[in-house]
């Protein structure tokens, strides 16, 4: 699903945020990325969303390589691609009804249709009943919620997400955590960048640890 | 899975496609009252931009409309030879009559001439003398509207070739001299219009390119989430369209208003002179023009704004 080979990036008059990583994520796989801040963990989410694109080296999701995917063909790719944020990046504007439509109303999907998947998704995130709601009158860990629904809803083969847990208490990090699991169990990749070493270290989902754009551990998915 | 990577039929996109568009329009729409204030003056600015070329056409559809009342200055005499017959002369009118470049040819037979000559001038006594009448067969001719200055003179010099006619009399210098006139109006007509629809294109550019500034994190959001250039883009054309549009009927209502404000006075000026004139209004061609030009602008304004604004934001 994903395959990295030397991938690097180094950022104009900074240093090298990754140095020459080599990864691969196999379809179905729930992978963590962890390590400390600065280490990379961001800017490796960014190659694979095509926020960035790497220095060196080559990104390939999905059987694309992502040097080959020309500025007007990166928001069919990002379609295909489902993002969990750490601030959400919700519309507040919106009720959450049309934020976690957005990913459908982008790709033209009917009217009914979008209220049949949107209220789906909803329900599988636990906040059913909420459509109408405004995203600020919702508490942090709701309006992660919407967010993975949003994520979710165009049933994306690759969900990835950057520190989704940042802001939340143990408690709800874990049923943000147990949802993603839920999402793996459905079959979806996952790829999550924390540094909530304890929660994840609890789930035992396989491990990948950066440290100064190295991966410095990778346990295969063994506890 | 299967299912997108087959993709949908093209029906099925077209749906999707005139349903996004639909819904954008109308949202557009729902944003602007959204923000009555703003909205409000920058239709007002738009209004009377589009409003002064527009004003300016008017009247120079209004001058030319009242030198019909004028348009006798254009006429011109065609004296013919003194031995010509009438039969001649008969013909020769009906000849001319059957050419578009003249809108009116009166034949004043000699007799007739010789008879408005005794009882205008004062010399009917004088003229009994005469055995014979002195004048010839003339043509009042008068050229068709529209004609210029040049063509009303190749006109002349062409009659003044044919067999039988002996001299064409041509105020040559006035009708000159009014078709510069007009000239100069129009071309300024075209000036200000061309001026002002760059004015137009601008400030709805500049307030599309606040509103774009304004939404930045929702853009970056839509980016995010794979929404295409097209898509992005769209709420703001619409957005500009509706501006121009706006700005097109309330600039119509703005002349409306003026002309209705001046008609009366006009009526009454024209009343003093002993005219019968009536200020013409856009009509419905006029008026379409108006605020379709309005949308067209609007849309191109924003589309000016997206393309210079919109590539710039990328999340990070």
């Amino acid at each position: 699903m994903i395959r990295c080979e030397q991938a690097a990036k180094r950022f104009p008059g900074g240093g090298e945020a990754l140095a020459g990583i080599d990864l691969q994520i196999d379809a179905g796989e729930f992978v963590f990325l962890t390590g400390p801040s600065g280490a990379g963990k961001s800017t490796l989410l960014k190659l694979v969303a095509l926020i960035e694109r790497p220095s060196r080296g080559q990104v390939i999701i999905n059987g694309q390589n992502t040097r080959r995917i020309g500025r007007r063909r990166i928001p069919q790719f990002r379609q295909g691609l489902g993002m969990v944020f750490q601030d959400h990046k919700l519309l507040a504007d919106r009720p959450v009804f049309d934020n976690v439509a957005l990913p459908l109303v982008i790709r033209g999907v009917g009217h009914r249709e979008v209220g049949r998947r949107v209220r789906a998704a909803l329900d599988l995130v636990g906040l059913a009943g909420r459509e109408r709601q405004a995203p600020l009158t919702l508490s942090s860990g709701e309006q992660q919620r919407v967010g993975i629904a949003r994520a979710v809803v165009g049933k994306p083969p690759l969900l990835i997400a950057d520190e989704p847990t940042g802001n939340l208490d143990p408690e709800l990090s874990l049923e943000i955590m147990e949802l993603f699991g839920r999402f793996n169990e459905l079959g979806v990749t996952l790829l999550i960048a924390s540094h909530d070493v304890d929660l994840i270290t609890r789930l035992g989902h396989r491990r990948v640890m950066l440290e100064a754009g190295r991966i410095v551990g990778d346990n295969g998915g063994a506890g | 899975m299967s299912r997108r990577a087959r993709g949908p039929g093209p029906l099925r996109r077209l749906q999707a496609w005139g349903r996004s568009h639909a819904q954008q329009c109308v949202a557009a729409l729902g944003r602007m009252a959204g923000q009555p204030l703003g909205s409000a003056l920058t239709v007002a600015v738009l209004a009377i931009a589009l409003a002064l070329p527009a004003g300016l056409q008017l009247l120079v559809t209004n001058a030319r409309d009242l030198s019909g009342g004028w348009q006798s200055a254009l006429d011109f005499s065609v004296y013919l030879a003194p031995e010509t017959p009438l039969a001649d002369a008969e013909a020769l009118t009906e000849a001319l009559r059957t050419d578009p470049r003249f809108d009116d040819v009166t034949l004043v037979p000699a007799d007739a001439a010789l008879e408005e000559f005794r009882s205008l001038s004062g010399f009917g006594e004088a003229l009994e003398v005469l055995e014979d009448n002195p004048l010839p067969h003339a043509l009042v001719v008068r050229p068709a509207a529209g004609l210029d200055a040049v063509a009303i003179e190749t006109l002349a010099d062409e009659l003044a070739a044919r067999d039988g006619v002996e001299r064409v009399q041509l105020d040559t210098a006035w009708v000159q001299r009014f078709q510069a006139i007009l000239d100069i109006v129009r071309r300024l007509t075209a000036l200000v219009s061309a001026l002002l629809a760059v004015a137009v294109i601008v400030i709805i550019g500049n307030t599309i390119r606040l509103d774009i500034q304004h939404r930045r994190g929702e853009i970056e959001v839509m980016k995010l989430i794979g929404g295409s250039d097209a898509f992005i883009r769209r709420p703001f054309l619409y957005g500009g369209l509706w501006y121009g549009l706006a700005g097109g009927f309330v600039s119509l209502a703005l002349i409306l208003v003026a002309l209705a404000a001046l008609g009366p006075p006009v009526s009454r000026l024209a009343g003093l002179y002993g005219a019968d004139y009536t200020l013409a209004g856009p009509g419905a061609a006029g008026a379409a023009i108006l605020v379709g030009g309005g949308a067209v602008l609007g849309w191109a304004g924003a589309w000016v704004a997206t393309a210079r604004h919109l590539r710039a934001i990328e999340p990070a």
